[in-house]
């Protein structure tokens, strides 16, 4: 969102920017270092489904233990099994961001992610996220509310999840703007939020608003 | 989608042997792509076969520079990986910037290498379950008569995609190869790793059935070599590239010894504008070489009715690659 911002289509047709380029675009991004990829989910040698197979892991902090079929999406195990509805589906393609939770920490796309993916894991939803906070909110969801990051709500669970894990890599100190935005930039907000969302996020960083 | 098992093999030869047990056992590694597909049911596997728990292959999780300077990046590394590699130095940077620009971070941090290389392309006919174009066994490609804004310039016909994977134009450039496990290993430049859709318009790589990728690799970097990767979106996030270019180039006491220059998003293959390296090699960098290599850069582009606009677009990313690995500052 932020970084790239020094080419501009209109640039590149005209003929010039390159100058601007030189010196906006050196800087690379710094996503999470380690992705699920790396870590093999399960105990291999076993073959599930296709019908239900049983499967456990933890979410919010409870164990779980249920029965899905290997189809089964983590978003919809979640809303429609463990009624957790709390996470959204919006796009179920992994464009929009609307279904983010934490996996041992990582926001993941729930809709892209297998409920098998997750056995043995940690799954923090938005409902998560105010467990041992006064009221029952962490200080990112109050500043949420006091700077007005939401509209309709409907991508807000996702952004909640993106900026927490962001907050959780800072170790609470205030990220930059452009770091903020680019920890959002796989969140779609149709309302446009998103200043209101890196407010928030600083606020939020700077000792509970 | 479609009920399925879940095969979890501990190894690769499990692996290989699960994937060719039946045509309808598919090979999972991140799965974005695969799963994507599954719920438009353009991909109906009766088995995903999980490439994540083979563990007695430490290359497919390596992303390490040998003794000799060249690199060996594991099928399985994330494209969060590969964007986050500190280790990575100018001459790998098109490799790192292509990484952290494509999808999301969260996509990012799912998406593997190899089936980055190996996805299937985001034409929207071809993505449109009900639709029977040219790839998918019909008579005839869907796109030139219909919205082909997104489509290919370069190469294309008589199907038009353009290749969707980001990281095989920086690949390009940096000449990597892969390495492939199947009934016999085997290693290819990453250019014969693709298929045109003039030789077969139903596919895009050449891997065999149960043909697994493992690694790949990229030759030690010479001194002075620099490279630098850019796209133009029509959002800066989320989106994929309407045009992107990798460039790789060699300046050794102020003459340009060696360029590589590849496309991505313009044609059915990642596209090496072979011209526009002619015009670099031996020259000396200014401002003025680089506009003519932009130009030629998109020599025997035809376009279709309503795609031109990639041909000034892809010429002016070349243009600012180039300034940035080159380091000419630019007239304007
Ligand atoms: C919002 C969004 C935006 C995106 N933008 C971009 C973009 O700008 N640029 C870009 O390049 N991509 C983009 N993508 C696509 C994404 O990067 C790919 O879907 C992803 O890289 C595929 O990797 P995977 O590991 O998930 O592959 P999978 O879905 O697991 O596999 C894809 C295919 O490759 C096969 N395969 C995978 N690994 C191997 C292997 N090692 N050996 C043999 N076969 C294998 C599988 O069988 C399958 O057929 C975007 C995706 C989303 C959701
Ligand atoms: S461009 Fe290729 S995939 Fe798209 S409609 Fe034409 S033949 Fe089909
Ligand atoms: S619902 Fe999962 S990314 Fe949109
Ligand atoms: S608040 Fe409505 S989508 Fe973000």
């Amino acid at each position: 969102m932020s970084k790239r911002s020094g080419i501009t289509r209109r640039g590149l047709f005209r003929g010039i920017g390159t100058a601007t380029l030189v010196a906006g675009c050196a800087t690379p991004k710094a996503p999470p270092p380690e992705g699920p990829a790396q870590t093999p989910p399960v105990t291999p040698g076993v073959t599930l489904g296709p019908g239900p197979a049983p499967l456990q892991f933890e979410l919010n902090g409870q164990a779980v233990t249920t029965e899905v079929p290997p189809s089964a999406t983590l978003l919809d195990t979640l809303r429609l099994r463990l009624d957790a509805t709390g996470t959204k589906k919006v796009c179920d393609r992994g464009s929009c961001g609307a279904c983010m939770v934490l996996v041992d920490g990582q926001p993941q796309n729930s809709c892209m992610t297998l409920a098998h993916d997750v056995a043995g894991r940690k799954v923090t939803t938005v409902e998560g996220l105010g467990a041992g906070h006064d009221g029952g909110q962490s200080p990112l969801q109050r500043a949420f509310v006091e700077r007005d990051a939401l509209q309709c709500g409907f991508c807000t669970p996702g952004m909640l999840i993106s900026c927490t894990a962001l907050l959780a890599r800072t170790g609470g100190a205030a990220p930059s703007a452009d770091a903020i935005q680019d920890a959002i930039s796989g969140n779609l907000c149709r309302c446009g939020t998103y200043p209101h969302v890196v407010a928030a996020v600083k606020s939020a960083a700077g000792g509970g608003a | 989608m479609k009920p399925f098992s879940l095969i979890r093999p501990a190894s690769l030869d499990e692996a290989r042997a699960a994937v060719t047990a039946a045509p309808e056992h598919v090979l999972r590694a991140g799965g974005v792509d695969l799963i994507d597909q599954m719920k438009e049911g353009l991909a109906r596997p009766s088995a995903l076969v999980e490439l994540r728990t083979v563990s007695d292959a430490p290359a497919l999780r390596e992303l390490a520079r040998d003794g000799d300077g060249a690199w060996s990046l594991g099928a399985l590394v994330t494209l969060a990986q590969l964007a986050a590699a500190s280790e990575f130095g100018a001459e790998l940077a098109a490799l790192r910037e292509a990484a952290g620009s494509a999808a999301t971070p969260s996509i990012r941090s799912m998406a593997t290498l190899g089936g980055n290389l190996l996805q299937r392309p985001r034409c929207w006919y071809y993505r449109h379950a009900e639709l029977v174009c040219l790839k998918k066994g019909g008579s005839h490609c869907l796109a030139i008569n219909g919205d082909h804004r997104y489509h290919a310039i370069l190469g294309g016909g008589p199907s038009w995609i353009v290749h969707p994977s980001t990281l095989a134009s920086a690949l390009l450039a940096l000449d990597a190869r892969v390495e492939l496990a199947g009934a016999e290993a085997r290693a290819l430049p990453i250019a014969e790793l693709f298929v045109g859709p003039k030789e077969d318009a139903t596919r895009e790589h050449r891997l065999a059935p149960g043909e697994i990728l493992t690694r790949v690799t990229i030759p030690a970097a010479a001194p002075g070599q620099r490279s630098a990767y850019e796209a133009v979106k029509e959002k800066q996030s989320h989106d994929w590239p309407l045009a992107e270019v990798a460039v790789n180039v060699t300046v050794e006491s102020g003459t340009i010894k060696a360029a590589r220059v590849a496309l991505g998003h313009v044609a059915p293959i990642p596209w090496r504008a072979e011209a526009a390296e002619a015009a670099l090699v031996g020259q000396q960098p200014s401002a003025a070489l680089i506009e003519r290599a932009a130009a030629a850069a998109t020599e025997g582009a035809k376009p279709l009715k309503r795609n031109a606009y990639k041909i000034p677009l892809t010429r002016g990313l070349v243009r600012a690659t180039l300034h940035r690995a080159l380091e000419v500052a630019s007239p304007a």
